[in-house]
């Protein structure tokens, strides 16, 4: 133990404790703004910096630590002084009209400005202008130049938690800028779009390109059908930034705020997740069977950031892929043919929209293999974030809300097609389906808990074996992050490890993790939190396997035949070879 | 009022004055990689602070110049602004009255001319081509890449055996660079900016000297692969140490009687002792490389057979032969080229000068070390011939000072024009003309011309011709590697174009240079051939470096190493120079102010912790 004083308050705290950790053990918090623990410790907001008796300047707390007998003062008139005009100094450029900012409220930045009591900036304005300041607004990620504070953070997350690199300072000295790497263009870039730089900026640099607008003007299109889907791991985040407890913030009431919106239809992604669930596992049985994974596995299909950085990264492995579409897509594609007979509408008058805890998900519904001659199978993608942008902007209070069943039929799902959004999900669900139609009957439903995936993404992948009978051994392994895939993918390149089986999700902790989730500015990561919400209703369903599920039972019988039928195979599977990233050249 | 009075600076210019000095240490160790036109837009913002403001292209001139460079970085400038820099420069440069205004636009001229892909990327996209990539100055500028904060601080906290180990990484020749290094990593130290670069070398002086025996980390499990390394000189030696380390079998072929090449053959032993340099062949055999000495490959072996008997091939065959002056006389009895003269006295040979009057010829480090060595020898007098000023010469300003001190005169400006021999055919003078140094040439240097002034005379006993070295390769070109000048022609990875596996490095490749540049290709060859014979062996260290201290910015002057008495030392072969106290070692780490750490490096990573 270190035997320190903060602020006159002795405190002994363990070796190697940073300045920071040691001040908040003795209960003094210090303010920062950079800092993102294991991440970014790298000082360079210098907000957090403290006097320390016998030093010349100022240190920073987040990456110094402590010594035997040091005395830490966070709060004399030099450190307010220093911290007060560091802050101004970020302020002047930084884009400060909060009041048309997507992070308002949120914003670390805010807040420490508003906690200082800074009321005005002695500093002039100093922004870019002209050219400089442009980004596509097209795009599913946006960034604003202006807002940005040179944090560092999109950086370090895109190159160690991802490990994609798109994001480098660009240019020296006072140009010194974040932009994207190796003088890149964001389109030209192999960005995956999984939304983790923005889910980790502290200010509103960078958001998902807002697509809520478009969604008004369908909503006020008489002749349109509004369909909504809603995708697992919503359900676990959505009430976080609205101050609802978990207990409140079910799917159920979420159904209810949806028709309150103004939808006319609202439905559940678990369902086509059951419907995946029927289409993989039975590509995979037929792979497995053929000798298919005998040197590399199949990969999964649903996570598009996964698919963006494979295509990209390993493009030559893209027939791994399962071919079976996601779960959102596969319910655009049911929305706009099974359904739109079902209720005797044309396929073109229905928007279809999806709220997703991603902005991957935004690029994914606007390739080219996803839509037919009505249009779109998915025509709008909102984050939840949005989504919760749009209970605002209506000053719904879903407190008040009650709980309410979805439309039917693509509102039934099992407890399999839920935990789709935590890590682990998709190859459990699999597994429990493909143990049936391998031996006719079905398993424990938790006989597969050993693939539940790390959920903070620390650990890089797990890995399993299971016996599905009649020695039929399956390897699998279940990883989130693309820094721990991409250690994956080199291992399997190398021949060093081998699977059948392996589910990837882009974000750590898979979906619950995801780009579009809520954003909190205590930087606490909360896939782990959030997947457990998945789980537990996985274990109070009463149907937990998707080959149970009575409604995907019926799509078969009524319109598909079996799963992996032609019809099946022409609605439910797609072309990954259709389309390429800008990056495969 | 008085008539006249003196004349003092006021404090104000005193402070400016200050000021400037602190500029200039500044703008030395400027870090690599900054964006050049925004280097140039601000080095002529300084300039235009000089203007005194008379006349119209400098003090207008200049300021519309800083608006076009300002458009163009952002992004603003129209089609043809580039264009227009260009000619405003020449204009000005063409017609300032003073050299205030004509050196500011030529410095423009020489940026715009000298990147202008940079000024169309920042004109045309709005950005720079240039980034920042390595982000420590020392290791960067190490050509070995050596961690030296983590070095520097492993000396601070008194773990030498830790310090030694970490420099092995990088560098198997820790003892011997320790002395002799000619330290690039000094050059852009950030210490600079407080007050003077940390003395690195000095302080890993300090390590080798403090250090105990250890013996080298087992080495990867056996390849099967087989290296054959031609020259057991610091490159040769490297790439089997690291070739060793991987697990392969190396084989090291070295025409002389010992190991160490152009450390024990050409740098006399009062610079580096033949037990430290021991000290580094000791551990390197220790991996288990086979040694054999006295083969002279081409010779005794044939290149092409030692491409087919072994997997691989790499050749650090130095640079060990002496280049001629051309002159009348040079074959003259008592002529002595100095690698010859070194390496003679390398191996126990040394001529005896008691009483002789002894000239070398050339002002690099070589001819110091023949210089200092000739002295040693009791030479009666040594004069050291240089055609160009004592300024121009390219030995260390330290050397070249101990020599001084050690009682050698220089005579500089003197070019050799013939030798005079006496009626037995040995050499009785040396005459030279007399030159004047005049304007610059292209290297940047002011370049000598004859003098209007009479040859002069030098009378001698011995001349020692120091003007550089070749390369032997003749053996090597027939075997199918393509030379240039005699230099071996190998890619940037080492390998030599045109063959099936051979590698090459060291002088051999670049023409003389530095040990560390020697070290450096070995380090590169030992990684592209373990990569060549199909693996990717890691070279790391287990030494944990201790967190950075943060009590260091105060300004400190910086320890210079000691020299001996040099009337003392100018009478024997042992060390010339003292290694730091322990209280300076300690003061001096202490200097360092952990690049690694703070600034740039905690960001992308101060340390690559593995090869």
């Amino acid at each position: 133990m270190v035997n320190v004083t903060v602020n006159g308050t002795p405190i002994a705290v363990p070796e190697g404790t940073t300045i920071l950790n040691a001040a908040k053990a003795a209960g003094v918090e210090i303010p920062h703004l950079c800092y993102l623990k294991g991440l970014n410790e790298i000082g360079a907001c210098r907000i957090c910096c403290v006097e320390i008796a016998g030093e010349r300047n100022l240190v920073p707390s987040c990456n110094n630590p402590v010594f035997e007998g040091m005395d830490i003062r966070t709060n004399t008139d030099r450190v307010r002084r220093t911290r007060r005009i560091n802050v101004e100094l970020i302020l002047s450029q930084h884009d400060c009209k909060c009041a048309t900012c997507v992070r308002s409220g949120n914003c670390q930045l805010q807040t420490i400005a508003n906690d200082l009591g800074i009321l005005d900036n002695i500093y002039p304005q100093d922004l870019v202008t002209g050219v400089r300041a442009l980004w596509p607004r097209d795009f599913p990620l946006y960034r604003d130049t202006n807002k940005c504070i040179k944090c560092m953070r999109c950086i370090q997350v895109c190159d160690k938690i991802q490990g994609v690199n798109v994001w480098d300072l660009s240019g020296t000295g006072s140009r010194t800028r974040v932009d994207v790497s190796h003088n890149r263009r964001i389109k030209e870039s192999d960005c995956v779009l999984c939304g983790q730089c923005i889910t980790h900026c502290p200010v509103g640099a960078l958001r998902e390109r807002d697509d809520t607008g478009r969604l008004f003007q369908a909503m006020a299109d008489p002749d349109k059908i509004t369909v909504v889907q809603i995708a697992p791991a919503v359900r676990t985040a959505w009430g976080e930034s609205l101050g609802l407890p978990p207990e409140k913030a079910t799917v159920n009431r979420m159904a209810g705020v949806l028709r309150r919106l103004g939808f006319d239809y609202v439905f559940d992604t678990s369902f086509t997740a059951d419907l995946t669930i029927m289409e993989e596992g039975t590509e995979f049985l037929h792979r497995y069977a053929v000798g298919d994974t005998r040197e590399l596995p199949m990969f999964t299909s649903c996570c598009p950031g996964w698919v963006r950085y494979l295509k990209s990264h390993y493009p030559e492995w893209t027939d791994r892929l399962s071919t079976a579409k996601s779960p959102q897509q596969m319910f655009g594609a049911v929305v706009k043919s099974s359904f739109a007979k079902r209720i005797g509408v044309d396929p073109s008058k229905i928007f279809s929209v999806s709220i997703m805890p991603c902005v991957a998900k935004k690029s994914e519904c606007d390739l080219p293999t996803m839509r037919t001659d009505a249009g779109p199978d998915v025509d709008l993608v909102l984050t939840t974030r949005e989504f919760v942008r749009l209970i605002r902007g209506e000053k719904l209070n879903p407190e008040d809300i009650p709980e309410e069943g979805f439309d039917s039929p693509m509102g039934v799902y099992s407890g399999a097609g839920v935990i789709f959004g935590a890590t682990g999900g998709v190859m459990e669900a699999a597994l429990r389906s493909a143990y049936f139609l391998h031996n006719g009957r079905n398993p424990k439903p938790e006989d597969f808990r050993a693939v539940r995936g790390d959920a903070t993404g620390a650990s890089g992948w797990t890995e399993a074996e299971f016996d599905l009978g009649s020695g039929a051994v399956v390897r699998t392994a279940v990883v989130s992050g693309l820094a721990n895939t991409g250690r994956l993918l080199a291992e399997l390149q190398a021949g060093r490890v081998h699977y059948d089986f392996v589910e990837v999700m882009a974000c750590p902790g898979g979906c619950a993790g995801g780009g579009g989730q809520p954003i909190h500015t205590d930087d606490v990561e909360r896939a782990a939190q959030r997947g457990k919400v998945l789980y537990n209703i996985d274990r109070i369903q009463t149907v937990r396997f998707s080959h149970e599920n009575p409604e995907v039972n019926a799509l078969y019988r009524e319109e598909l035949g079996e799963p992996g039928s032609e019809k099946a195979e022409a609605l439910l599977h797609t072309d990954h070879h259709a389309w390429q990233m800008p990056a495969q050249g | 009022m008085s008539r006249l009075s003196i004349e003092t600076p006021d404090r104000a210019q005193q402070v400016v004055q200050d000021l400037c000095r602190d500029m200039g240490h500044r703008i030395a160790a400027n870090p690599p990689g900054l964006c050049p036109v925004d280097m140039a837009l601000n080095f002529l913002r300084l300039c235009h602070a000089q203007t005194c403001g008379k006349c119209v292209p400098c003090r207008i001139g200049l300021s519309q110049l800083e608006t076009l460079i300002e458009s163009v970085l952002d992004q603003t400038a129209p089609d043809g602004t580039i264009d227009l820099i260009e000619s405003t420069a020449a204009a000005i440069a063409d017609s300032a009255d003073c050299a205030i205004g004509y050196e500011a636009a030529a410095m423009v001229l020489q940026g715009v001319r000298g990147f202008r892909e940079d000024y169309e990327e920042h004109a045309h996209y709005g950005r720079c081509i240039c980034s920042l990539k390595q982000p420590v100055p020392c290791v960067t500028t190490c050509p070995a890449h050596v961690d030296i904060p983590g070095y520097v601080a492993l000396v601070r906290e008194g773990r030498f055996d830790d310090a030694v180990d970490l420099i092995r990484k990088d560098n198997p020749f820790p003892f011997s660079c320790a002395y002799v290094c000619e330290h690039p990593c000094e050059r852009q130290c950030r210490r600079r900016l407080v007050d003077d670069a940390v003395n690195i070398c000095g302080l890993k002086r300090f390590a080798v000297d403090h250090c105990s025996r250890t013996a080298p980390p087992p080495p990867a499990p056996s390849t099967g692969k087989r290296v054959a390394v031609v020259g057991g000189g610091p490159s040769g030696l490297t790439a089997a140490y690291y070739l060793c380390q991987m697990g392969h079998s190396v084989t090291v072929f070295e025409q002389r009687e010992k190991l160490g090449g152009m450390l024990r053959y050409g740098i006399p032993d009062y610079r580096l002792p033949p037990e430290v340099l021991d000290r580094d062949i000791d551990y390197i055999l220790a991996c288990g490389a086979e040694v054999h000495t006295g083969v002279s490959v081409g010779k005794d072996v044939q290149v092409p057979d030692l491409q087919k008997e072994y997997d691989a091939v790499y050749v650090a065959i130095g640079a060990h032969a002496d280049k001629k002056l051309g002159l009348p006389g040079e074959d003259s009895a008592n002529i002595l080229s100095a690698v010859e003269f070194l390496r003679n006295c390398g191996e126990g040979h040394a001529p005896d000068f008691t009483g002789k009057r002894v000239v070398v010829i050339g002002g690099g480090n070589v001819s110091m070390d023949a210089t200092r060595t000739s002295i040693r020898l009791g030479a009666a007098s040594v004069t050291c011939v240089y055609r160009r000023r004592v300024d121009d010469m390219t030995a260390l300003p330290e050397e070249i000072e101990d020599a001084l001190a050690e009682g050698c005169q220089i005579l500089p400006l003197q070019a050799p024009h013939r030798i005079e021999a006496d009626e037995e055919g040995k050499v009785a003078a040396l005459w030279t003309k007399p030159q004047i140094i005049g304007g610059y040439g292209r290297d940047g240097r002011p370049g000598p011309r004859n003098a209007a002034e009479k040859e002069f005379r030098i009378p001698c006993d011995y001349i020692i011709i120091a003007i550089g070295q070749r390369i032997e390769s003749d053996e090597f070109e027939k075997g199918g590697i393509v030379t240039s000048h005699g230099a071996l022609q190998a890619d940037l990875s080492g390998y030599v174009p045109g063959t099936p596996n051979v590698f090459a490095g060291g002088d051999a490749v670049t023409g003389p240079a530095t040990v560390i540049r020697a070290v450096a290709a070995g380090k590169v060859g030992a990684a592209n051939i373990d990569a060549f014979l199909g693996f990717n062996h890691t070279i790391t260290s287990q030494v944990r470096i201790p967190p950075a201290k943060l009590s260091n910015t105060p300004p400190c002057g910086r320890i210079q190493l000691k020299s001996r008495n040099p009337m003392e030392s100018r009478t024997d072969f042992k060390l010339a120079t003292c290694g730091m106290t322990e209280e300076e070692a300690i003061q001096e780490a202490g200097r360092c102010l952990r690049c690694d750490h703070f600034g740039y490096g905690i960001f992308k990573g101060g340390r690559t912790t593995q090869w």
